[in-house]
């Protein structure tokens, strides 16, 4: 009993993670229905800035992260002009292949930047750990659930309650009509960028306690949150966040019961029955057909 | 500029429409034929990986190109056309046997894949043939009884009507070539007939394909099958190429290259398949080239500019530690990726097609008459 908890803490906790990339994901794609898969790699990049700031620089930790998330929005807002603007209204598929090329620069230049090394990030999260009973949590698993329900409750208020997060919402769903009511549609669209880079910085910088921070981290991490972000209905807030923990926890329980070789393959064939079955995902609305 | 007078249907979907392509293609086969007896065998090898990853491509077309089907996962079909010439070859199964077997049993699990991708589009496609290559590649590393896992198998040289035809023969040159250029042909006369006509129509309004009739269901698993068939030939010839196989040969990467190829090539010809993998093939020897001689002639520049000899030696020392830094390759395929999304979304046979338009019409060429229509009113969420 006591194992399945902590099987399901540490589930949970990596489950974080995924929803956090896929929060990343969920941002652009109801923003302007593009797919960013360059967004696990946005993450690493976030990570490794961070990791100048705190572990070279030397800036305190709050610091160092603030400064890190500003640095990301700044490149996001740069991606956005550089990669995805002049193609913005063209076909999904010349979007997704710029954001793959996007992602495979990413991962080269930092790789020949900060080396192919493990780097790990001090932080007040480290070694810590809560005792209740004979269950122990580590601080930098809680960490990343706390940061996790903070940030998909804040972007929740956001697209529901302020006038931009409607302005958004209404760009995805027909750039042109919004254009016509008034919303600047590509500020929009770099604004998005901005925020999704920056969620990838958190959550670079929660998981480099536990993962540490490689210039591979990215993709390994960004292919186990499509689906988490399917799971959960592409374009749903809470479902990203849901979706995500949902993956983890049934990664996390499949290395521990089932045989060797599952746990990495289980994440997959839960997305292929989901989209057997259920493709709209567990919160997305059911896709309906106009010609 | 020449004009096609096409008095009925027959004209119209010709294979040669005129004289010039009988020259042209000729030419190229007689080409392509002496090429094995006066070209370097580093070459032919070169050439031999060209048209095994054109063949791929012209898989690959017909799905994405034609079907309007993407797909990230054909590096797991060339993985099970391989492993089962691997695994059938223990048995001394002969070389056309297990061939057609590779061929035949990719073809029926790519229709498998293809009924899950029915009720999916985009996106959604385009991430579960993600999830069904990871998943093959974990079954390919795990299933040690047939594919010994990551140790990796060895492929025998192929026995073919009783002698021998080693990987680097210009015996293997030729049954690759001929594979391509049956593909090729293949795939030309499916694209004229009925079941061409159709996908090109599911590709491009799904619901008006279907209001015509077309068994949209259908049309899509077959064109998974087809895709996955020539891929499986294809995954043939590659394992023998290579003459030994592992999972880690057959990633995410590999599935990247081949839609590359067709990004690259140009997603809407076959030629662009072929033009695609002379492209990525032979970025590799390219960039060695680059490697080895760039930074000599960047210090030699420092030199003539006026650097004394030190400063020069130290810049071409930084140079070319730049120029063999781990993954400026990976940097580079990243940017060339870009750089055709963004500047040449027809690939390099639309770059060739442009040229020839040039000519033909100088001094009238406009640039307008390739423009991409924006479609800002999409919501592909209510497609």
């Amino acid at each position: 009993m006591l194992d399945f908890v902590q099987q399901l803490v540490s589930g949970i906790a990596l489950g974080c993670v995924y929803g956090l990339i896929a929060l990343g994901f969920v941002l652009v794609y109801k923003a302007t229905e593009v797919v960013n898969f360059a967004q696990g790699d946005l993450m690493m990049l976030g990570g490794f800035f961070a990791f100048t700031f705190i572990g070279i620089l030397g800036l305190n930790y709050w610091i160092g992260f603030a400064a890190a998330v500003l640095a990301m929005a700044a490149f996001g807002v740069l991606a956005e002009r550089l990669v995805v603007r002049p193609i913005l209204g063209y076909p999904q598929f010349s979007i997704i292949m710029a954001t793959i090329g996007l992602g495979y620069f990413l991962r080269s230049v930092a790789g020949m930047i900060w080396g192919t090394d493990d780097l790990k990030i001090e932080t007040p999260f480290s070694d810590g750990v809560l005792r209740l009973g004979s269950l122990v949590l580590a601080y930098d698993k809680l960490s990343v659930i706390a940061a996790t329900i903070i940030l998909c409750a804040a972007f929740y208020l956001f697209f529901n309650k302020t006038a931009l997060g409607t302005a958004m919402r209404a760009s995805s769903e027909n750039m042109l009509a919004a254009y016509y009511m008034g919303i600047p549609v590509k500020r929009v669209v770099s604004i998005v960028w901005a925020i999704s880079a920056a969620v990838a910085t958190c959550a670079g910088v929660l998981l480099a306690p536990i993962t540490f921070i490689h210039s591979n981290v990215g993709l390994v991490l960004g292919l186990k949150a499509f689906p988490a972000a399917v799971l959960g209905g592409f374009g749903s807030i809470p479902g990203a966040v849901v979706g995500g923990v949902l993956i983890g926890v049934i990664e996390s329980m499949a290395g521990f019961y089932l045989p060797e070789g599952w746990k990495d393959v289980a994440p997959y064939v839960v997305l292929l029955l989901v989209l057997l079955l259920r493709p709209e995902g567990l919160f997305g609305l059911p896709m309906r057909k106009k010609v | 500029m020449r004009f096609l007078f096409k008095t009925d249907y027959e004209d119209d979907i010709k294979l040669f429409p005129h004289s010039g392509y009988v020259w042209s293609y000729g030419t190229l086969m007689v080409l392509l034929v002496i090429a094995p007896y006066v070209l370097s065998s580093y070459l032919v090898s070169q050439l031999v990986f060209v048209c095994i990853y054109a063949t791929v491509g012209v898989a690959l077309l017909i799905l994405t190109g034609f079907t309007g089907q993407a797909s990230l996962g054909h590096a797991a079909f060339l993985a099970i056309g391989a492993y089962t010439a691997a695994y059938l070859q223990q048995f001394n199964v002969p070389f056309p046997v297990y061939f057609l077997a590779a061929g035949l049993l990719t073809g029926v699990i790519g229709a498998i894949v293809g009924f899950p991708a029915l009720r999916l589009q985009g996106i959604y496609l385009v991430i579960a043939t993600i999830s069904f290559a990871l998943i093959v590649e974990e079954i390919l590393a795990r299933w040690e009884s047939v594919t010994h896992g990551n140790e990796g198998m060895r492929i025998k040289t192929i026995q073919l009507f009783g002698t021998q035809v080693p990987r680097d023969s210009p015996g293997f040159y030729f049954l690759c070539l001929a594979v391509l250029v049956l593909t090729i042909v293949g795939s030309l006369n499916l694209l004229r007939s009925p079941t061409g006509r159709a996908f090109i129509a599911i590709r491009d309004s799904e619901t008006a394909a279907r209001s015509m009739g077309i068994n949209v269901a259908l049309y899509k698993v077959k064109s998974f099958a087809i895709s996955a068939t020539i891929t499986g030939f294809a995954g043939v010839l590659f394992a023998h190429k290579l003459s030994f196989i592992s999972p880690e040969m057959f990633t995410l990467q590999l599935s990247i290259e081949f839609i590359i190829v067709i990004l690259i090539g140009g997603a809407f010809s076959l030629h662009g398949a072929v033009l695609g993998a002379i492209f990525i093939v032979m970025i590799d020897p390219f960039l060695t080239y680059l490697k080895d001689d760039v930074p000599g002639m960047i210090g030699n520049l420092a030199a003539a500019l006026g650097a004394g000899s030190e400063r020069a030696a130290h810049i071409q020392d930084s140079a070319a530690a730049f120029a063999s830094a781990n993954g400026l390759k990976g940097a580079i395929y990243g940017v060339i990726i870009v750089l055709f999304v963004l500047f040449e979304p027809l690939g390099l046979y639309g770059r060739w097609l442009k040229i020839k338009l040039f000519f033909q019409l100088f001094p009238l060429y406009k640039r307008a008459t390739f423009k991409r229509q924006k479609i800002y009113v999409k919501s592909e969420r209510n497609r």
